[in-house]
């Protein structure tokens, strides 16, 4: 346990902590339309904002955020364009990023920590850093104040959970199923049944993500977790429906959420 | 253990490092079986009935250990003693064999029900798709679209054996998007499935284990070069695109005098002209541009366009033990008629690039034996080559 919360996890935890799901929609940075998205996100409920840097051989991601990288990239987006970008954002809500660990190599570890926090982003999620590799950046990370978010999935064994807890700032993003981003029929057992796991050996916020694809499978998921993240059915509505189709998406699932 | 121990080629650390190369920069859901196959991979390679099965499996059903033939036209054409370790006649045609019956061999210990591969030339899907049809698991390989193209008989021989083939069609739909799909799909499928990875690439313990299982590539050589000559080569020779088979044969003659050279195609030189990067789940050298984006590889050879290699190739690079040079397109395609006109042997295009970087190299390497890993026969890419050359 930190001995002090990052900005990141105190704001997550009081609104959690006043009885709020947490609602992340994940924006692809870079894609048409991006920075109106996230405004329209910011505007209509959510309560931190995670941004995609695409990278060119997204493993964890699936067809509709492969599509949408591709498309950005296409388009000459850059980490550093994207981050220029974030500045001129001014949302009232915690910004992340998440990105594949080359582009966070390739920079090199503290400027990378540093571009971050100069472009006013709060934290990182990193898909392909595990804990085993994830001591130099988090170092860095720590350093300047960033939350690095750590994923759990269901494959874990029961004693790598607190471990991995242990290491997360900010939430601990909850691996909804086993598999990549993207739209699902049905919310997997393994949502809940992770979710309830971390629960137990955590106080940090729970949020689940990948495979959580609309506002009913975002309260199913809610009913244990502490939040939700919303990438693919997000991404799919930018790209189809432009920015203002994301602000109606979400607040259809804050609307769904405050149910609760 | 006791070679592996005094070797310079020794196993990882354990955070799967080779100097400050390879680790396992996978998904947390990936983390289990990473370790669960570590683990299985340690117990069986220590187990005398595993060893005992594999080996027999080697013999009768691969056909080892593979030949020498001394290229005695070619040598004297070249001033050099040239000798030719045949991989390209293990069954499927090429040393990809050696890893898969290892790999198969283990998942089914591991109580998998499927494998999945990657595939480039589609050899590894070949033999892949063979000792899952021999072991009786199901077996689906991922290819990109370009490839799917340029090795059709590839994939027709792929679906013969059973396996389902899938084209990938995302990124540069061509090796590097083949091995982010199987990835995706192990992911998802994690439970009931092992990755059957295609060369010393990857996250730990696959360059490692990948490495073991052609091993007996670099043994065997070794033993026959002094059987025959008396003498270590002075030059090892072998083409690198993930850099199995010249892990293979370098494992042999890596605490020799001779010389290492692994050629890489000058489109896809990852050591030549890569910096450190991650991908793939490992740490090694990689063709990237100022972002970080990982660059498509160019290379008439399906199977070296590549933009990464394997670890333990950047490890060596690094120390300065192995040599990487680089061979162009048109090179390659005289090395494949020079040694199908002087010798009678087709190569497959990978091989190709070994050949061309002697047939260059040969004037400052007079009277020395060569040994070079023609590991593929080239039945699968004479289609390609009728085109080229027409």
């Amino acid at each position: 346990m930190p001995t002090t919360l990052t900005t990141l996890e105190t704001e997550l935890r009081a609104k959690r902590d006043a009885g709020r799901k947490l609602l992340v929609p994940y924006v692809t940075g870079g894609l048409t339309g991006w920075t109106d998205a996230i405004r329209a996100a910011a505007a209509h409920g959510a309560d931190c904002i995670e941004i995609g840097l695409p990278f060119s051989d997204p493993v964890m991601d699936g067809p509709i955020i492969q599509q949408a990288s591709q498309r950005a990239l296409d388009d000459g987006a850059t980490p550093v364009s994207i981050l220029e970008g974030v500045r001129t954002l001014d949302v009232g809500v915690p910004l992340v990023v998440m990105c594949y660990y080359n582009t966070v190599h390739h920079a090199g570890h503290e400027r990378f920590a540093a571009q971050l926090v100069q472009a006013g982003i709060s934290g990182a999620i990193i898909p392909d850093l595990p804990l085993e590799e994830s001591a130099l950046w988090c170092r860095a990370a720590d350093e300047v104040g960033l939350s690095t978010i750590m994923l759990a999935a269901p494959t874990a064994p029961d004693e790598r959970l607190p471990r991995v807890c242990a290491r997360a700032r900010g939430f601990v993003y909850s691996v909804g199923l086993l598999g990549v981003t993207g739209e699902r029929t049905t919310l997997a057992s393994t949502a809940t049944e992770l979710a309830r796991r971390l629960k137990k050996v955590t106080d940090v916020p729970v949020i689940v993500g990948v495979g959580v694809s609309n506002s009913a499978q975002a309260v199913e998921a809610c009913r244990v977790a502490d939040g939700v993240v919303q990438g693919a059915s997000v991404v799919r509505r930018l790209m189809e429906g432009g920015p203002d189709a994301v602000g109606e998406y979400v607040a259809e699932v804050r609307q769904a959420l405050d149910t609760l | 253990m006791s070679i592996a121990e005094k070797s310079m080629m020794s196993d990882p650390s354990e955070s799967g490092r080779f100097g400050e190369f390879g680790g396992r920069f996978v998904p947390e859901t990936l983390v289990p079986a990473c370790e669960e196959l570590e683990v299985s991979f340690r117990q069986a390679w220590a187990d005398p009935s595993f060893r005992a099965e594999l080996n027999q499996a080697l013999k009768e059903y691969a056909g080892r250990p593979s030949m020498l033939t001394e290229c005695y036209q070619l040598g004297r054409k070249l001033g050099i003693r040239l000798v030719l370790k045949r991989e390209d006649l293990n069954h499927t045609g090429s040393h990809k064999i050696n890893n898969v019956l290892g790999q198969v061999l283990l998942a089914k210990r591991m109580g998998k029900k499927r494998i999945v591969a990657e595939t480039g030339a589609g050899q590894h899907g070949v033999a892949a798709a063979t000792a899952a049809a021999l072991m009786g698991l199901e077996c689906k390989v991922y290819m990109g679209a370009v490839d799917v193209e340029r090795q059709s008989l590839n994939v027709f021989r792929m679906k013969l054996l059973g396996a389902e083939v899938e084209a990938v069609h995302s990124g540069s739909r061509t090796l590097k998007d083949a091995v982010n799909e199987a990835m995706r799909d192990w992911v998802a499928s994690v439970e009931s499935t092992h990755y059957c990875l295609g060369s010393v690439m990857g996250p730990h313990p696959y360059p490692w284990m990948v490495r073991e299982f052609h091993r007996v590539i670099g043994t065997e050589a070794r033993e026959q070069c002094l059987e025959r000559y008396g003498q270590d080569p002075d030059v090892v020779v072998a083409c690198v695109g993930g850099g199995s088979n010249a892990i293979g044969i370098f494992s042999g003659f890596v605490d020799t005098k001779a010389r290492l050279i692994g050629v890489e195609p000058a489109g896809g030189a990852a050591v030549g002209r890569g910096q450190p990067g991650v991908v793939h789940g490992m740490r090694s050298y990689l063709m990237q541009d100022e972002y970080g984006q990982v660059q498509e590889a160019h290379s008439i050879s399906a199977g070296l366009d590549y933009p990464g290699v394997g670890p333990e190739h950047s490890y060596l690079a690094s120390i300065g033990r192995a040599e990487y040079p680089t061979v162009t397109d048109t090179e390659v395609i005289e090395g494949f008629q020079l040694l199908a006109k002087t010798e009678g042997i087709i190569p497959a295009l990978e091989c190709a690039h070994a050949l061309a970087w002697i047939s260059r190299e040969a004037p400052n390497m007079q009277g020395q034996t060569v040994l070079m890993n023609l590991s593929g026969r080239g039945d699968k890419d004479v289609g390609q080559m009728m085109e080229v050359l027409s």
